[in-house]
C-alpha cells in the first residue's frame, strides 16, 4: 500500500452553477443571452413603449433620433424605433422556421439518402445540382415568382438551404452505419426502421443542432436582402431589410434610417454565430479548437 | 490522368442538366399561377394570357422543357417580358462591372486572408490568433450591405477619399475603374476573407505538427520559409476548395453589392428583374451563376493533382 501522496497542488473546487457554465462556455453563454434578449424583445414589442409602426404621421418625416423618437423617423414619419423592435419579428421567425423545417426535411432526406443504397446516387445528385445553384439567387428566383409573404420567404430560403443539411445528415449516417454497434444491432436481427430510430438517429442530433443554428444565421441574413432588394416580405410588414429598403435612398444624409436596423440585425446574426461556435464546441471537442 | 481529367468534366453535365431541370421546374413548382403574378395586379385576362403563352405555362411541361433545353444548348436563354430583348444580350451588356466587381474581390480576399490565417496559427493562443479568429466571427455576423454603407460613409462621405458610388469602365483606365471598386470589394469581400482564414488556420494547425516541420525548423529555416514553403504549400487542397465553394457567398453578395453602389452590372439586372417580375431574366442570370459555380469548382478539383502530387487519379 503506497503512502498518500502529499498535498502539493492546491484544492480544485470546479465552479458550478451558472458562473460555472459561463466561465466553461463563454460563447454559449453570451450568444444565449443575446439571442434570449432578442426574442424577449420580439415578444414584448408592443409593450416597449413603442408606437403603432405602420402609423404614417408625414408632419413628423425624418427627424433625427431625439428623447421623442429615439431612433427617429423614416420618410413617411413613422417611428424608426418601433419599427425597429417590431422588426425583430419578422427577423427571428424567419431564422427559427427555416432552421426548423430545413433541419426537419434534411433529416428525413438525409437518413433515406444514407441508408437506401438505390435511392443515395438519384438524392445526391439533385442535391448536387441544387447546391450549384448560390442560395441567394434561388431564393430570389422563387420568390420572383411568387407574392410577397413572410410565409413564402420561409419556403424559398427553406429549399435553398435543405441540401446542405441533407449532405451532412447523410455523411454522418455513413459513417454510424459502420460503426459495430450498428453491425451489432443487425447482427441481431433489428430491422432498418428501428435501426434508424434508435442507433442513427440520436448521433445525428448533435451535428444537426449545431448546423441549425448556422442556418438559422443565414437566413435572417438571406430574409434581410431578399427584402433590401425588394424580394422580400411586402413593404406593409416592418422588416429590418424592409427599413433599409426604404432608407437607401436617404441614406447619404439621414444614415441613422438605415443605421438602426443594421446594428439589431448584425447583433442577432453575430448572438447565433456565436451559440453555433459554442455548441460546437461544446458538442464536437475533437474540433473545438482548430475551427 | 487523363481518364479522371475526362471523367471529371464529364461528371458535371448531370449537374448542369439537373440545375437546369431544376431552375426551369420552378416555374410549375412555385404555388398559385406564375403567370398572373408576373403580369401584375392590373393585368387584363388577355394580358395573363399572353405571358402564359410566352412562358410557355399553356403546353405540357415536357415539351416546353424539350423545348427550351434545345434554345438554351443553342446558347437563347430566352427574351425578356419587359424589354423584349434577348436575356443573353441584356447579360452581355452587363457583364464587364460584375466580373470585374467579382475578380478584384478574389485577389483581395485572398491576398488579405490566407496570410491572416497563416498569422493566427503560427500565433496560436495569442492576441493575433484572437483578434483574427473574432474577426471571422464578425465577418460571418454582419451582412454585406451593411458594411458597404459602413464603409461608403466612412471612406466617402466622410473623408472623401474614394467615390461614393458608381462604376467606369476599365477601358477608361486602370486607375478610375480601381478607385471605384475598392470600397465595394472590401464590402463584398468581409465574409470571404472570414470564411477562408478561418480554413487557413485550422489547415495550419493541423500541417505546423507534422514531423517535417519540425525538421525543417531543426535544420535552422526561418518562420517565413516554414510557414510559406513547408506549411502552406501542404494545406493548400483545403484552402483552394473553400475559396472555390465560397465563390457561391461572392455571386449572392455581388447582387446586394451592385445595389450599395450603384454598379450597373449582373446584380442591378437582377433587381430590375425582381421589381418588373421579368422571370426570364432571372432565370438567364441564376442559370449563367450556377454554370459558372460548377465550372470554377470543375478547375479547382482538376488543380488539386498539380498541390498535391500525392492525389493521383
Amino acid at each position: 500500500m503506497a503512502a498518500p501522496l502529499p498535498d502539493v497542488l492546491a484544492e480544485r473546487t470546479p465552479r458550478t452553477g451558472l458562473p460555472g457554465f459561463v466561465v466553461r462556455h463563454p460563447s454559449i453563454a453570451l450568444g444565449g443571452a443575446l439571442v434570449l434578449l432578442m426574442v424577449l424583445i420580439a415578444v414584448l414589442a408592443p409593450f416597449l413603449w413603442t408606437v403603432d409602426p405602420t402609423a404614417i404621421a408625414t408632419a413628423n418625416r425624418t427627424r433625427a433620433p431625439g428623447a421623442l423618437y429615439w431612433f427617429g423617423t423614416d420618410m413617411l414619419g413613422r417611428d424608426i424605433y418601433s419599427r425597429v423592435l417590431f422588426g425583430a419579428r419578422v427577423s427571428l421567425t424567419v431564422g427559427f422556421a427555416v432552421a426548423l423545417l430545413s433541419s426537419v426535411l434534411g433529416l428525413a432526406i438525409g437518413l433515406v439518402s444514407g441508408f437506401v443504397r438505390w435511392a443515395d446516387g438519384l438524392i445526391m445528385r439533385v442535391m448536387d445540382g441544387m447546391m450549384s445553384i448560390p442560395p441567394i439567387l434561388l431564393a430570389i428566383a422563387l420568390m420572383a415568382l411568387t407574392r410577397g409573404s413572410v410565409q413564402n420567404v420561409v419556403t424559398a430560403i427553406t429549399i435553398a438551404e435543405i441540401p446542405r443539411v441533407s449532405r451532412l445528415v447523410r455523411s454522418v449516417v455513413l459513417s454510424l452505419r459502420e460503426l459495430p454497434y450498428v453491425h451489432a444491432a443487425v447482427a441481431a436481427g433489428t430491422r432498418a426502421p428501428m435501426i434508424i430510430l434508435r442507433h442513427i438517429l440520436p448521433n445525428t442530433l448533435a451535428p444537426l443542432t449545431v448546423q441549425a443554428t448556422y442556418v438559422c444565421a443565414s437566413a435572417m441574413i438571406v430574409e434581410a436582402i431578399l427584402s433590401f432588394i425588394g424580394a422580400g416580405t411586402p413593404p406593409t410588414i416592418p422588416s429590418w431589410g424592409n427599413i433599409m429598403a426604404e432608407g437607401r435612398a436617404l441614406w447619404q444624409v439621414k444614415p441613422f434610417i438605415v443605421f438602426f436596423p443594421a446594428i439589431f440585425l448584425s447583433v442577432t446574426v453575430l448572438a447565433v454565430n456565436l451559440l453555433g461556435d459554442g455548441l460546437r464546441d461544446a458538442l464536437d471537442p475533437r474540433l473545438a479548437k482548430n475551427l | 490522368m487523363l481518364a479522371y481529367v475526362i471523367r471529371r468534366v464529364l461528371s458535371t453535365v448531370p449537374v448542369m442538366a439537373v440545375v437546369a431541370l431544376f431552375v426551369f421546374s420552378l416555374l410549375y413548382i412555385a404555388p398559385g399561377d406564375p403567370a398572373a403574378i408576373i403580369a401584375g395586379d392590373q393585368a387584363t385576362p388577355a394580358d395573363v394570357e399572353r405571358i402564359r403563352q410566352s412562358l410557355g405555362l399553356d403546353r405540357p411541361f415536357l415539351v416546353q422543357f424539350g423545348d427550351w433545353l434545345w434554345h438554351l444548348l443553342h446558347g437563347d436563354v430566352g427574351t425578356s417580358i419587359f424589354t423584349n430583348l434577348p436575356v443573353s444580350t441584356m447579360i452581355a451588356q452587363r457583364i464587364e462591372p460584375t466580373l470585374s466587381l467579382m475578380v478584384i474581390t478574389l485577389l483581395l480576399a485572398v491576398l488579405i486572408a490566407v496570410p491572416m490565417g497563416v498569422m493566427a496559427a503560427w500565433q496560436a493562443g495569442t492576441w493575433v490568433d484572437r483578434a483574427v479568429m473574432a474577426f471571422a466571427v464578425l465577418g460571418f455576423s454582419v451582412p454585406v450591405f451593411v458594411v458597404g454603407y459602413l464603409l461608403a460613409f466612412v471612406f466617402a462621405l466622410e473623408l472623401d477619399w474614394l467615390p461614393v458610388q458608381g462604376y467606369t469602365p476599365i477601358a477608361e483606365g486602370i486607375g478610375p475603374w480601381l478607385r471605384n471598386l475598392v470600397l465595394p470589394s472590401i464590402a463584398l469581400g468581409c465574409v470571404y476573407i472570414a470564411l477562408i482564414a478561418r480554413i487557413t488556420r485550422a489547415t495550419m494547425l493541423e500541417v505546423l505538427q507534422q514531423d517535417y516541420i519540425r525538421t525543417a525548423r531543426a535544420k535552422g529555416l526561418g518562420p517565413g520559409g516554414v510557414l510559406f514553403l513547408h506549411a502552406l504549400k501542404n494545406a493548400s487542397v483545403p484552402i483552394v476548395t473553400v475559396i472555390g465553394i465560397g465563390i457561391a457567398l461572392l455571386i449572392g453578395g455581388a447582387v446586394v453589392t451592385e445595389s450599395v453602389f450603384a454598379i450597373p452590372g449582373l446584380g442591378r439586372l437582377t433587381v430590375d428583374a425582381i421589381l418588373r417580375r421579368d422571370y426570364p431574366v432571372i432565370q438567364g442570370v441564376v442559370l449563367l451563376f450556377s454554370f459558372v459555380y460548377v465550372l470554377v469548382n470543375l478547375v479547382i478539383d482538376l488543380a488539386y493533382t498539380v498541390l498535391d502530387p500525392r492525389i493521383r487519379y
